[in-house]
């Protein structure tokens, strides 16, 4: 097995769990992914018109399990020469005079070593008319009996083209990751900076990069989006007032809603309260250095929360119980990650007090931090890091290859987008919380700041 | 009008109400005084949000010290209030201020979840000086402006810092000097004391540190005698670079306090 002693990240089929044992603050730790469920899904085979077909279906299948990071993918290499395409090419051994006799293909060849899959996914295609037919099934081969090991068995149907191909493997991809408890990302929506059309405005993708659309048309500097808990609204901070003020934005119909800026000269950072009636930002007050406030969402009865003689800015509040605050203050020098009741009180520095905090991103679970730190490094040399609220206990996920700033969680609390900047221009990304599977969602102009949302769904 | 009518009808039935409860004691206490009332007076909220009819400021722009007047009618509001230090107000009503700088005031009105909200700028100028009339802007004046505009320095800063260093002092006093020749040479221009970053920090800390850069040099600059309604601050951050190569010399030209004229 994997060296469980610094297993860092465990993760089990049934929704990510990312535990993070106690860490002596010197060391980093290696993250090394143990615990989730094995499964085998070789490659299924293509008849006629299909066969040439075959490759993109099983990359297709291949990739959507991986990239759902709930799983761990057994090798191909480990699997049985025969294959079966179908539950039917399955006979279960006889036992004759007391011992098993094999009669073919079995479960067991699946669930024994060097496979030892708790689940595997079989079927064929082939095609009927002008349609491609997939029938795929998903067995658990620890099981003695072949109807009980048969989790489903569907058809699916598609165009008998390359995309089509690619169809009915989401599908089925999509309906075991459903079967083993996986929440989808499917309808998810990331907003971010982008600075492609000359000056940097708000723009929103699809989860997979697919749709990039631009929201605002200010022709100034617009930035640090957060969206509202039911997707509906979007916050940012705009220069093109000729100083800075908030703007508020129905996603929608993208119209602007109505956010009364208080007279100051810097407002940033915007974070809605996890139940979307409330407004946290932080701005200046009487020449003060930026300060934590939050207000109703149309700018009404503002409160100031923090009270410092330093820079405290991006407040973000914990989504699950709504009564802590995460924030960054330059009280020591140097920006830090602090934590802090829900009305000022009780404030912590959670880091080490090394190198520069920025961009805290509560897990959907309300347990753990991302966020970027310089430690380690030089500065303006960020990585990403995971921190267990609780505990203080922390991970870094990734390792130069540039700046990498910006983390913010996935509705689902497996992945992780942000940004990475190698030469002039910062570039998004998304990876698992384990700092695994690393895909590129843009590549026009610069872009930055993504924050991630299930939707209005 | 109309409320007079409908403050009648509710004296009217919290009367009846009243009677009733003494004829039957059994009957809740208060509680079908205040519903028959409210029901009755909130009728017509139910049907249509509060709004606000007027709000205004007379005059929309005075000097320094003058009084201004805030006047707002609003309909169908449970609440009413006024930011910059007004707070709470009456449905309709006026309220004298002498703001000290240009100010926005927003007034809200509220009934339940639903609200309105209107705002109204006062444009506050500097007090006109007493002595005798401005001299009127002559070509050489604006050609003064232009090269002791040239003169001005640059502030610089550490990394994560906004004190002044020594050198930064000497710019400062430099600035100073040059600032109140400008407006003594013209009277119309204003300058902005722009705040900057270098890339190293994160864009957000930088937008707070540069804030803070530009309210230094303009501190300093008013200890100095420059008059501070003719100086106003904004920050860039990070996000407008005079150089953008990744070296401390190029650094230590983005952490800066940059003085721009505006008119």
């Amino acid at each position: 097995m994997k060296t469980r002693s610094i297993a860092l990240m465990m993760m089990t089929a049934l929704g990510l769990y990312v535990g993070v044992t106690h860490l002596t603050a010197q060391i980093i730790g290696v993250i090394v992914a143990g615990d989730k469920s094995r499964i085998a899904v070789p490659d299924f085979r293509g008849k006629g018109a299909a066969a040439p077909l075959m490759n993109t279906f099983n990359e297709t299948v291949w990739n959507d399990l991986a990239d759902a990071g709930i799983l761990d993918m057994v090798a191909k290499t480990n699997y049985p020469l025969d294959v079966p395409q179908a539950p039917t090419d399955l006979k279960p051994p006889t036992v004759i005079n007391g011992t098993q006799v094999r009669q073919g293909m079995w479960l067991t060849d699946w669930s024994g070593p060097p496979v030892s899959a708790n689940y595997l996914g079989i079927g064929n295609v082939d095609v009927n008319g002008t349609d491609l037919v997939l029938r795929g099934w998903l067995l658990l081969p620890g099981l003695a009996d072949l109807r009980t090991a048969q989790a489903f068995g569907n058809t699916y149907f598609g165009p008998t083209t390359q995309d089509g191909a690619r169809k009915i493997a989401h599908e089925y991809a999509a309906d075991i990751l459903k079967q083993l408890g996986a929440v989808s990302l499917a309808g998810s929506k990331i907003y971010f900076v982008s600075d492609r059309s000359g000056n940097q405005e708000i723009w929103s993708m699809d989860y997979d990069g697919q749709n990039q659309q631009r929201m605002t048309s200010h022709r100034s500097i617009s930035k640090m989006p957060t969206v509202s808990p039911d997707g509906k609204m979007v916050a940012y901070a705009t220069m093109a007032n000729q100083s800075w003020q908030l703007r508020v934005i129905n996603t929608e119909t993208r119209r602007q809603m109505t956010f009364v800026n208080p007279v100051t000269s810097t407002i940033a950072t915007p974070e809605f309260a996890p139940d979307g009636k409330k407004l946290w930002f932080s701005m200046v007050i009487n020449e003060s250095p930026l300060q934590i406030v939050a207000a109703n969402i149309d700018g009404g009865d503002r409160q100031r929360i923090s009270n410092a003689r330093a820079i405290e800015l991006s407040p973000r509040i914990n989504p699950k119980t709504g009564k802590e605050v995460l924030f960054i203050s330059g009280r020591t020098g140097h920006p830090q990650l602090y934590k802090m009741n829900i009305d000022g009180s009780g404030v912590e520095m959670i880091t080490t007090g090394e190198g520069d905090v920025a961009n805290p991103s509560w897990s959907p679970d309300g347990k753990k931090v991302a966020f970027a730190w310089t430690r380690g490094y030089d500065p303006g040399n960020f990585n990403i890091f995971i921190m267990d609220v609780a505990t203080k206990d922390f991970v870094q996920l990734t390792r130069q290859n540039g700046s990498n700033e910006n983390p913010f969680w996935a509705p689902d609390g497996t992945h992780l987008v942000y940004a990475n900047q190698r030469g002039r221009n910062r570039q998004i990304f998304t990876m698992l919380a384990d700092g695994k599977r690393v895909k590129q969602l843009t590549s026009d102009g610069d872009n930055q700041q993504p924050v991630w949302t299930k939707g209005t769904n | 009008m109309r409320r007079t009518q409908l403050v009648v009808l509710a004296i009217a039935l919290a009367f009846t109400a009243a009677c009733k409860k003494k004829t039957a004691p059994v009957a809740p206490q208060a509680a079908p005084v205040k519903e028959a009332s409210t029901v009755q007076l909130n009728r017509p909220a139910l049907t249509a949000t509060p709004r606000i009819d007027s709000f205004t400021a007379e005059p929309a722009r005075v000097e320094r010290g003058q009084a201004i007047t805030l006047r707002w009618a609003t309909t169908n509001a449970e609440t009413v209030t006024i930011d910059q230090g007004v707070g709470t107000v009456t449905a309709s009503g006026n309220r004298q201020l002498f703001p000290t700088a240009t100010t926005t005031y927003a007034i809200i009105a509220r009934h339940g979840t639903l609200s309105d909200t209107r705002t109204v700028t006062v444009e506050v100028t500097a007090p006109r000086p007493v002595e005798t009339a401005k001299p009127p802007v002559t070509q050489d004046s604006a050609a003064l402006v232009r090269e002791l505009t040239s003169q001005l320095q640059d502030i610089y800063f550490d990394y994560d810092m906004s004190d002044l260093r020594d050198d930064s002092r000497r710019a400062v006093n430099t600035d100073a000097d040059l600032l109140k020749r400008i407006f003594a040479a013209d009277a119309r221009v204003n300058f902005v004391i722009e705040g900057h970053a270098d890339e190293r920090g994160s864009a957000e800390y930088n937008l707070g540190l540069a804030d803070r850069r530009a309210l230094v040099a303009r501190d300093a600059l008013v200890q100095l005698g420059v008059p501070s309604n003719r100086l106003r601050t904004i920050s860039f951050g990070e996000e407008a670079p005079v150089c953008r190569e990744s070296n401390e010399a190029c650094w230590q030209r983005n952490r800066r306090a940059h003085l721009s004229q505006v008119q």
